[in-house]
């Protein structure tokens, strides 16, 4: 059975579809790419699993259960992690203590005390892992003077420290240098050796098919292909769609 | 300032053989690694540390102790519009921009007034009472705006004391444009500069530490960016609520307490100065720090004593106030006071 | 009755318009407003009663002056800290107390600070006698949502307008220059807050106290019709100025007040964001 199951997504913008019918179903343990050219109703597809937006109709199933009317904190309690495509981390606070607030979820709430650095620990164990330099002064430096690819890591972290069972991704990849995304690239196949469910909307399609199970193709709002990141990659309407290649 | 430039030439001459020696800033050892966390290792170091603690909370002391009457009235008015300014700064750290901190101050005042009016309840229940049941109140009447983003709750708090303001003079209740008067005070002034400079004092350190535990700073975190909260699995709204609680409690009690000392509430307390004098406070002594705007209230409020004989041109004079230091000092003296502190230098032997 | 509650409503949605579209343009709130209106009654009382220019003249020319004080309002304070919501709000706030105060400290109270009428006398409608320059406001304030509408999707700096409204960097990538169409957003609405001032005034007397009721009526319009929504001003002008002339007829006038109050805490439990609001809780574009 199918994690997720997504029925018949539906949200338009004062008369545009952004998102037209579209259904998936996620399989546990799987990483499935979404990929598709800007504008493509990629985010506010996720954002209607996440209950950020309200869809005009649908269903989204997460273990039987309906997400739809749910509103964010509560999809994220139940397991359900998402990084933001435009990092905006609290920029007031250092590294390590961005990562105390979803350690404060109800989700991870059985990590005891609320006091002065309860949680500081897990936080810095949480932040090595994403590959913040434990010795060093990176995890206590505020997040505003933060560099890019090191608030990327810090939206990954926060997914870890909700120890959610799907993670969304939306484009993690995004203003990253090669190295930086080979560096993450294990981070994101340990989660899946924990046994993990991954979504990754993504427009580094190098990178992305390298270890996607599943792929969907997103044009105008629909879902125009599904398939293994192989016949996606064959595939004719998708070159035309994504390229813009007249074949 | 003065303590800080006294403090550095102390230092110096400490210190006056410079050779084999090296400048070094007081607390790079003493803070390791981030803001918050210390290493303290000696004597000199907890001084250094609770200097700028200890010395105002004396110095106040001291100043209340042996001023005239008259000027012990300021210092308990300084007082209530500190409290005021610290609400305000911690709502608008928690993401609330509050332009109606009468609002909270007036339901406050008439409810200890009404408590001690109709039946007749002394001010040591008057006052708990008032402040727990003003800061419900308030929280329940503002609880819809909570959800919102942006201006509205700024728009909501700026006309909702003037709509109560112009509903009781309509109604006519709870005395209508006389107000209730004839409380009962407070036995002595002793008393009353006590229970005020404790309570100031509790909140400010009490807010202090509160907003930088592990729970506090999920306020921090909600005005920096909801949405990623939220995304965190924190129900926002839930800890608006809470925060909004906090601050206007903080105001009920100001406003109760006022009552008492003026033995009198009425329409007045939901006029523009109870709500622009603590932004102005605010303002001037820096925003985000909670101690800033209580500086900024002890800067303002013996000013604007001195400027009595204008009048209203008091409020303009805080209006001024407020746009210059938003528009060309968003620092504010706290702020500036704190980095000349953590800069200050001593002699180090080179070795 | 009817007559009356139009009249009402007409008043309503002309002061709130000014303060809704320097908002629904370049995201200022100006809490200004309220002085803005009345600083505009006292120029032309000034005009005409000082320098004893002509009718028409002063409140042109006043129409004209506080829209360029607007442009200047933007150029020199808010431009200085634009996106900072927090300083934004309190530095319009800060002027709007600093020229009502101030005024009332000069001493601009009393009754013979009044504004002429545009044309004495009444007519009878529907039962009623109603002054002509009540029947005007109607007039004005649909000829000023037909003007606007035109311009804003007709010309090309009202499309700007919009293109800014919409989004902020996509127009700056197109050639737009947010700063300046900041400040005629700023001063057009500085300018309908004084055109309003002008064509209300004559019924009363000018107070300083007017000032901060007008930014209260302007505040509780928006926040039941929604922020930004021109529409949404309008239906709730309508609602909030018939139930205030229905309250005024059937209960008491100095009851009114009560009723915007209940209006918005109305609107607040049952959709916060206003009746139009485009402020939706926590949404995001694509």
């Amino acid at each position: 059975m199918a994690i997720l199951e997504i029925r018949n997504l539906t949200k338009s913008f004062g008369g545009i579809k952004a998102v037209d019918d579209v259904s998936v179903d996620v399989h546990e343990n799987t990483l499935l790419g979404i990929i598709g050219p800007n504008g493509s109703g990629k985010t506010t597809f996720v954002n209607m699993i996440t209950g950020f937006i309200r869809p005009d109709k649908g269903s989204v199933r997460f273990k039987g259960k309906e997400l739809i009317g749910l509103t964010p904190y509560k999809i994220t309690n139940m397991g359900i992690g998402r990084a933001f495509q435009m990092v905006k981390p609290f920029f007031h606070l250092p590294a390590f203590k961005n990562i105390i607030v979803p350690l404060s979820s109800d989700r991870v709430k059985a990590t005891k005390g609320g006091g002065f650095g309860d949680k500081d620990a897990i936080a810095l164990d949480i932040l090595e892992e994403v590959g913040f330099e434990r010795g060093s002064s990176v995890p206590y430096k505020t997040a505003s003077v933060l560099p890019h690819g090191y608030l990327k890591r810090l939206e990954l972290a926060r997914l870890i420290a909700l120890k959610a069972e799907v993670l969304i991704l939306d484009e993690l990849f995004s203003g990253l240098s090669i190295a930086e995304v080979t560096s993450i690239v294990p981070i994101i196949e340990k989660l899946l050796v924990e046994g993990k469910t991954i979504i990754m909307i993504e427009h580094r399609l190098k990178e992305l098919f390298r270890i996607a199970d599943n792929v969907i193709v997103f044009n105008f709002g629909k879902k125009i292909k599904e398939g293994k990141p192989k016949e996606i990659l064959e595939d004719e309407e998708v070159k035309k769609a994504y390229l813009g290649v007249e074949v | 300032m003065l303590v800080a430039a006294g403090l550095n030439l102390l230092i110096k001459k400490r210190d006056m053989a410079k050779e084999n020696y090296r400048k070094e800033r007081i607390d790079r050892c003493i803070k390791a690694r981030s803001d918050d966390i210390y290493a303290i290792s000696s004597k000199n170091e907890i001084l250094y540390l609770l200097f700028p603690r200890v010395i105002p909370i004396a110095a106040l002391g001291i100043i209340a102790l042996i001023s005239p009457l008259y000027w012990q009235k300021v210092i308990i008015s300084a007082c209530i519009f500190a409290m005021l300014a610290v609400s305000w700064d911690f709502l608008s750290s928690c993401g609330m921009l509050s332009l109606g901190q009468a609002l909270f101050f007036g339901i406050g005042s008439y409810i200890a007034g009404i408590l001690n009016h109709y039946l007749n309840l002394p001010f040591y229940i008057t006052i708990p009472v008032a402040t727990i049941s003003g800061g419900l109140l308030s929280t329940i009447l503002l609880l819809p705006v909570v959800r919102l983003r942006g201006i509205y709750f700024a728009m909501v708090t700026l006309i909702l004391p003037l709509m109560l303001m112009r509903g009781i003079e309509a109604t006519r209740i709870f005395g209508g444009n006389e107000g209730i008067t004839g409380l009962s005070p407070f036995p002595n002034i002793w008393v009353e500069l006590i229970i005020i400079i404790t309570a100031m004092w509790v909140t400010l350190f009490a807010l202090r530490r509160f907003i930088s535990s592990d729970y506090g700073l999920i306020f921090v975190s909600i005005r920096d960016n909801d949405r990623a909260t939220m995304a965190s699995g924190i129900n926002i709204y839930a800890f608006k609520a809470q925060a909004l609680f906090i601050g206007s409690c903080i105001c009920a009690f100001c406003g109760a307490f006022m009552t008492h000392s003026y033995m009198f509430t009425g329409i007045p307390v939901f006029t523009m100065e109870f709500s622009i004098l603590p932004i102005a406070a605010s303002a001037i002594g820096g925003i985000g720090s909670l101690a800033g705007p209580l500086l900024g209230a002890f800067v303002l409020v013996p000013l604007s004593e001195i400027l009595r004989e204008f009048g209203t041109l008091r409020v303009v004079f805080y209006g001024l106030v407020l746009v210059i230091c938003v528009v060309a000092l968003p620092e504010g003296i706290f702020h500036y006071l704190s980095r000349k502190y953590n800069e200050m230098e001593r002699w180090v032997k080179i070795e | 009755m009817f007559v009356y509650g139009l009249i009402n409503s007409a008043v309503l949605a002309l002061m709130a318009i000014g303060f809704n579209l320097t908002f629904g343009i370049s995201g200022v709130a100006n809490f200004a407003y309220g002085a803005i209106y009345v600083v505009s009654g006292f120029l032309t009382w000034s005009l005409i009663n000082k320098l004893n220019m002509p009718y028409p003249v002063s409140a042109i020319s006043t129409i004209i002056i506080i829209g360029i004080l607007g442009a200047l309002i933007y150029r020199f304070i808010i431009k200085r800290i634009r996106g900072l919501v927090i300083s934004e709000v309190i530095a319009t706030f800060g002027i709007s107390i600093v020229i009502l105060e101030f005024l009332r400290y000069v001493g601009f109270i009393g009754f013979k600070y009044s504004l002429p009428m545009f044309i004495t006398g009444s007519v009878e409608i529907f039962d009623a006698y109603v002054d002509i320059q009540r029947l005007l406001i109607i007039c004005f304030v649909i000829l000023l949502i037909i003007a606007l509408y035109i311009f804003t999707h007709h010309t090309k700096i009202g499309r700007a307008f919009r293109g800014i409204a919409q989004e902020e960097h996509t127009s700056l990538s197109l050639g737009i220059n947010p700063d300046w169409i900041a400040s005629l957003s700023m001063g057009l609405g500085s300018s309908l807050g004084a055109f309003a001032a002008i064509v209300i005034l004559p019924l009363g007397t000018i107070t300083v106290d007017g000032g901060y009721d007008v930014l209260i009526n302007a505040l509780s319009v928006c926040i039941v019709g929604g922020l930004g929504s021109t529409f949404g001003i309008i239906i709730a002008s309508v609602i909030i100025g018939y139930a205030q002339t229905l309250t005024a007829t059937y209960l008491a006038p100095h009851w009114t007040m009560i009723v915007s109050l209940l209006a918005i805490l109305i609107i607040l439990v049952f959709k916060p964001s206003g009746i139009l609001g485009h402020q939706k809780e926590l949404e995001e574009r694509v």
